[in-house]
């Protein structure tokens, strides 16, 4: 465990990224007293640029670019880690069952997940919206249901592993009941892949919930940073930090959270970094 | 393997995919039922756009008083026969319509996957190659910004950038259609046009085929065949391009088959920032149009066409790798 | 001078600063002469492996490398070639062999095109004079049909035919020295005496020099000219085989010698009364999906076999890789569900009951498992892992825990083990903790499958012991699976053979090896390595 934290901590592309997610969390957390406004509000002329004032400019309306950005990152975090949540609670559940019971109950959930993962995911996130209205929770709800695959795979394949190795069998001779086997003696050892296919997965769903934003598909009257490009896009030639100040906050978190899921791997799995 | 057996294969392989496409449908038709109104209503565009009778008409035909299987069993009848209905907003059958925009995302699909998996093996293999070097770490350092690139923005970047700041290549749509362009003058017009789309679409790919071409080739690398042909006197050269370099394909080949779906998907974001006008463009303008049988449509056909690159990747998948033959 | 092919002087191999050793070979010096067979003996760790694969330079970079001393061939020092040379060197006048035939070759390419290229980047043959080369190696290592088995891919050989392919390509250039790094650790009894058996006589054939290594006193029996021995990266012991077998000078040869299993059969202490296990025409099929185009397979692992068991009896049940006897064993222990036949254990049926009918008879039968490494779970403490057991038949925590203490003792470790998470304990160990767990409820029969044949010699001796110290203790009987007729020979009094899901032999163990009927049980005597010189041990 000591060994973790220090491979862990000791790689520097973790620490910067922990960083930035630190700030990031910080301001979404505190995002109603750093810019106590409503986000929406007209606080001055449209179009200024970056400036004292304003540090980051206004936008086409008028409104605050600056206090955009950190109400926006409240809507994106919230809705990517929840998206995250649901979608590992689901996709481990599914892929623990599949995995662990194998036959018929393994081929039926399977395909279904093999399903799920063929159609044109992205395109399905916004059909599902369209037809059940843009809202925090549809948002939520779709993220997930395009997410779940990845998890119920790495899931299988652990519980796969892990089932096949004899400490299980011992358990099941020492008889053992099969939630019991499932829950004390599988799922522990399927803990560090999940974690790390887990973190990884909030930067997908920060960039499919920017997507969906951007396309105007985003919960509405909530600031979100996909919402604000696409807001942004028809001032292109103007206004470029419109577009660009968000899409770089997006960037910067995206890869943050990746640099940080990548030191999760290495550290736990320390003989794929010794290559 | 000789022909026949290719052939038995790829039979087999499509009978598998009648369940897919099944799903699909299945699904289309529960995303109907989650819609507000009935069936037809929705179908046909909820506020207003189609005619009372054409309503009344889909009504008749899908047996809004039918129990729910049996309109479901309507709805199937209809897709399989191809005949997905009208769109009213666009006064177009729907068929037309997606027929009309296959070709631009077919293309705009086609060179993305040809750039993004060329530049990614490419990008992966020298990584590999030169390992905890400098040139490495650019390279990885590379893809995994390109890995967290949200494509819309990028997009938008390269326009102020390319086309706006620049002014090298044209911000929007296929072809300059003024200009009324012929023959070689008009694939040139086309290119032009293609490039910017190609590349904000291509980056994410080339960064995820690269990072695991990388650590692929780097896995291989480990293994014991790679020893025996050292044992025997090959060289470096040789066993990278011999033995490992196949071996390490064998992955993001399965990937580049994985990933087509959210290929797809990804050109919504791409053609409606360029204004290419292929599938994905018009699903954006049918969402706003709330042209639920249209999107439903797009959604049905992207299915198809994933389903049908998924059968071309795993053939290819047989010829690479001998061992899948005998199953 | 001439007499030597290879010359190892004061050879040093650095480890990585993280290994706890900090070298793999330490002030090794030895040599091989021409058209001598020269075994390097040792258990895991010894630092064998590395030393062959420093002669070729092939040590994996840039962590483990030679730091010490000269490797003279052809007089020439090999850690000083420039790569160039060394290359040419690699399947030219120096040639290797591995393991592992399933991982050795490149499973996309065919095996006639991988004979081929040795021929291809050492010489300037034309591609027809090469694969008519090519052809006459495929027919030297006795494979059939060298037209077919050209175009084969490896995955559509057998592991002995693939070693083969192995040794073909070795033999390509005829190289003055061939390393054989453990060349028929992975294989079957039977396959491994083939494999020895065409060794020797091509060796003899092309007078060629072999080093070979390997940690089975047996094989080295089986083929040495002459024996080094080695440990924690030194030599203690070198010599002709003769002398270093039959009159081993430094006493860790000696305790090597000593643990290797004997073929003395243990013989009956009293004829049992009513058996304990008793299983019926017993029947387990797999069907495993086709491959493409192909009907789904229908594998018969167990078919129609019947054995009974003792109280207080052992039986070995001997088979190669395929023969069925560990799917006998998980059906015994209800592992596996058998479509066909019925146990008893005690004279009550426990087959054919669901897992929690079957709950209440765990207390009467436990298993020992093989690999050490993978049977105890590395998040649960020892003693929570050992009480598991006892606590679901109704032991209270408390108790189970502090039985596990006492059982820690037993087994020859320290019961404050209990509270120590398994990584912090060695192979030998954890099997002795895998005893522990399955006496941990007091059973009648223990299923023992191979639990020593992940072990170093010297250590697989010691666990042998303390099962047969237990077993006598606690009055236990004892079905004993394995691969090795030596283990069993030691451990069992009675023998059944396996072969292709069928019981071909079953009987006293002295009666079987002093009168082998079954044709199969004549081959797995024979293919024993090492038979003569194991015999004639004190």
């Amino acid at each position: 465990m000591k060994l973790f934290w220090q491979r862990f901590l000791g790689n520097p592309r973790v620490i910067i990224g922990l960083a930035w997610l630190a700030m990031v969390v910080f301001v979404a957390l505190f995002a109603n007293v750093l810019a106590p406004r409503d986000p929406f509000s007209i606080v001055a002329v449209p179009f200024i640029r970056p400036s004292g004032a304003y540090w980051l400019g206004t936008d086409s309306l008028g409104r605050d670019v600056l206090a955009g950005l950190m109400h926006g990152a409240r809507t994106t975090l919230l809705i990517a880690v929840f998206a995250t949540l649901a979608a590992v609670a689901f996709g481990t559940l599914v892929g623990a069952i599949a995995g662990y019971y194998g036959g018929n109950i393994d081929d039926v959930l399977m395909r279904l997940t093999e399903f799920f993962q063929t159609i044109p995911s992205f395109l399905f996130a916004i059909v599902l919206i369209a037809v059940l209205s843009p809202s925090a929770m549809n948002l939520v709800i779709a993220i997930s249901v395009v997410s779940w695959p990845p998890i119920t795979r790495v899931v299988r394949g652990e519980v796969l592993s892990v089932k096949s190795r004899e400490f299980v069998q011992a358990a099941i001779v020492a008889g053992q009941r099969d939630s019991a086997i499932l829950l004390t003696q599988v799922l522990p050892n399927t803990l560090s892949p999940l974690i790390v296919t887990g973190s990884l997965l909030v930067a997908t769903a920060i960039l499919v919930e920017s997507a969906l934003s951007f396309l105007g598909l985003g919960a509405p009257n909530q600031m979100s940073w996909g919402f604000m490009i696409g807001a942004g896009r028809s001032f292109l030639r103007d206004a470029w930090w419109l577009v660009t100040v968000p899409g770089i906050a997006i960037l910067l978190t995206v890869l943050a959270i990746n640099l940080v899921g990548e030191g999760l791997n290495d550290a736990l799995n320390p003989r794929l970094a010794d290559l | 393997m000789g022909g026949t057996a290719l052939a038995s294969y790829i039979v087999r392989r499509l009978l598998q995919t009648i369940p897919v496409i099944l799903g699909v449908v299945i699904l289309n038709f529960l995303l109907l039922q989650l819609a507000p109104g009935d069936l037809a209503t929705v179908l046909a565009g909820e506020a207003g756009g189609a005619p009372k009778e054409y309503i009344d008409q889909l009504r008749q035909r899908f047996g809004q008083d039918q129990p729910v299987h049996v309109q479901l069993f309507n709805y199937l009848r209809n897709l399989l026969v191809l005949d997905l209905g009208y769109s009213f907003r666009q006064s177009a059958p729907v068929l037309e319509l997606l027929l009309k925009r296959l070709g631009p995302t077919l293309l705009l699909m086609g060179t993305t996957l040809v750039v993004s998996l060329l530049i990614g093996v490419v990008m992966g293999l020298l990584a590999a190659l030169w390992v905890k070097t400098w040139k490495d770490h650019l390279i990885s350092v590379a893809a995994i910004i390109f890995y967290a690139t949200p494509l819309f923005w990028i997009g938008l970047m390269l326009i102020l950038v390319f086309s706006i700041k620049l002014d090298w290549l044209p911000t929007s749509g296929m072809e300059d259609v003024v200009a009324f362009n012929e023959g070689f003058a008009r694939v040139v017009d086309i290119g032009r046009h293609l490039v910017l789309p190609t590349v904000t679409l291509s980056m994410f790919y080339l960064a995820l085929y690269a990072r695991l071409m990388r650590a692929s080739m780097l896995e291989q690398r480990g293994l014991d065949y790679v020893t025996t042909a050292r044992a025997k006197g090959l060289t470096e050269r040789q066993i990278i391009t011999r033995h490992v370099f196949r071996n390490a394909l064998l992955p993001v080949v399965t990937m580049a088959g994985i990933q087509f779906g959210s290929l797809l998907g990804g050109s919504v974001v791409v053609e409606s920032v360029f204004a290419w006008p292929g599938l994905g463009q018009l699903a954006y303008q049918s969402l706003f149009a709330r042209d639920f049988n249209l999107l439903l449509g797009i959604f049905f056909l992207s299915a198809c066409l994933v389903v049908i690159v998924n059968l071309v990747v795993d053939v290819i998948y047989v010829l690479l790798d001998p061992r899948i033959r005998v199953g | 001078m001439s007499a030597h092919i290879l010359a190892i002087e004061n050879l040093t191999v650095a480890l990585p600063a993280w290994s706890d050793r900090k070298h793999a070979v330490s002030n090794v010096s030895i040599s091989i002469g021409t058209k001598e067979i020269l075994c390097i003996v040792g258990e895991s760790g010894s630092g064998k492996s590395i030393m062959g694969k420093a002669i070729l330079g092939l040590l994996p970079k840039p962590h483990v490398r030679a730091t010490g001393g000269r490797i003279v061939f052809e007089r020439r020092d090999l850690l000083g070639l420039p790569e160039d040379e060394m290359r040419k060197l690699r399947g030219g006048r120096i040639a290797m062999i591995f393991q592992e035939p399933m991982t050795a070759l490149n499973p996309l390419m065919k095996v006639g095109r991988q004979i081929d290229e040795v021929l291809e980047v050492h010489t300037d043959l034309k591609p027809h004079k090469r694969k008519a080369r090519v052809l006459a190696l495929i027919n030297d290592v006795r494979l059939p049909d060298p037209e077919r088995i050209v175009n084969s891919y490896p995955h559509q050989l057998s592991g002995g035919q693939r070693q083969r392919i192995v040794i073909a390509m070795a033999l390509a250039l005829e190289p003055a020295l061939i390393i054989a790094d453990e060349p028929t650790t992975a294989l079957d009894v039977t396959t491994q005496a083939q494999i020895l058996h065409l060794m020797k006589e091509l060796q003899r054939a092309h007078g060629t020099s072999i080093l070979f290594i390997t940690h089975d006193f047996g094989v080295v029996a089986e083929i040495a000219d002459r024996v080094a021995v080695m440990r924690h990266g030194e030599i203690v012991e070198a010599g002709s085989a003769d002398d270093v077998l039959r009159n081993p000078q430094a006493d860790y040869t000696k305790a090597l010698i000593a643990a290797v299993p004997g073929l003395k059969p243990r013989l009956k202490d009293a004829e049992a009364a009513r058996p304990l296990l008793v299983v019926r025409d017993l029947e387990k099929t797999y069907v495993t999906a086709g491959g493409f185009g192909g009907a789904p397979r229908r594998v018969t692992a167990v078919n129609k076999v019947s054995l009974e068991l003792g109280r207080q009896s052992s039986l070995a049940l001997v088979g190669e890789s395929g023969s069925g006897k560990s799917t006998l064993a998980r059906c015994i222990i209800g592992l596996e569900v058998p479509e066909g036949g019925e146990i008893l254990l005690d004279g009550a049926r426990i087959s054919g009951l669901t897992r929690n009918q079957l709950r209440p008879y765990r207390r009467d039968i436990q298993m020992i498992f093989q690999d050490p490494f993978a049977s105890l779970n590395p998040r649960q403490r020892i003693g929570n892992i050992i009480a598991l057991g006892p606590m679901i038949q109704g032991v209270s925590r408390e108790q189970a825990i502090a039985e596990a203490r006492e059982l820690l003792s037993l087994v020859g470790l320290k019961p404050e083990a209990a509270d120590r998470y398994p990584h912090e304990f060695s192979g030998g160990q954890r099997q002795r903790i895998g005893i522990a767990r399955a006496l941990a409820v007091k059973p009648k029969l223990i299923v023992a499958d191979e639990p020593v044949s992940a072990l170093d010699v010297s250590v697989q001796k010691q666990v042998l012991e303390l099962l047969n110290d237990l077993r006598h203790k606690f009055g236990l009987s004892m079905l004993f699976i394995t691969h090795d007729l030596r283990v069993a020979a030691t451990v069992c009094e009675d023998i059944a053979i396996m072969q292709r899901g069928v019981i071909v032999e079953h009987g006293p163990t002295a009666k079987i090896f002093a009168n082998p009927e079954h044709p199969y049980t004549r081959s797995l005597l024979d293919a024993v390595p090492g038979k003569e010189w194991i015999n004639a041990l004190p």
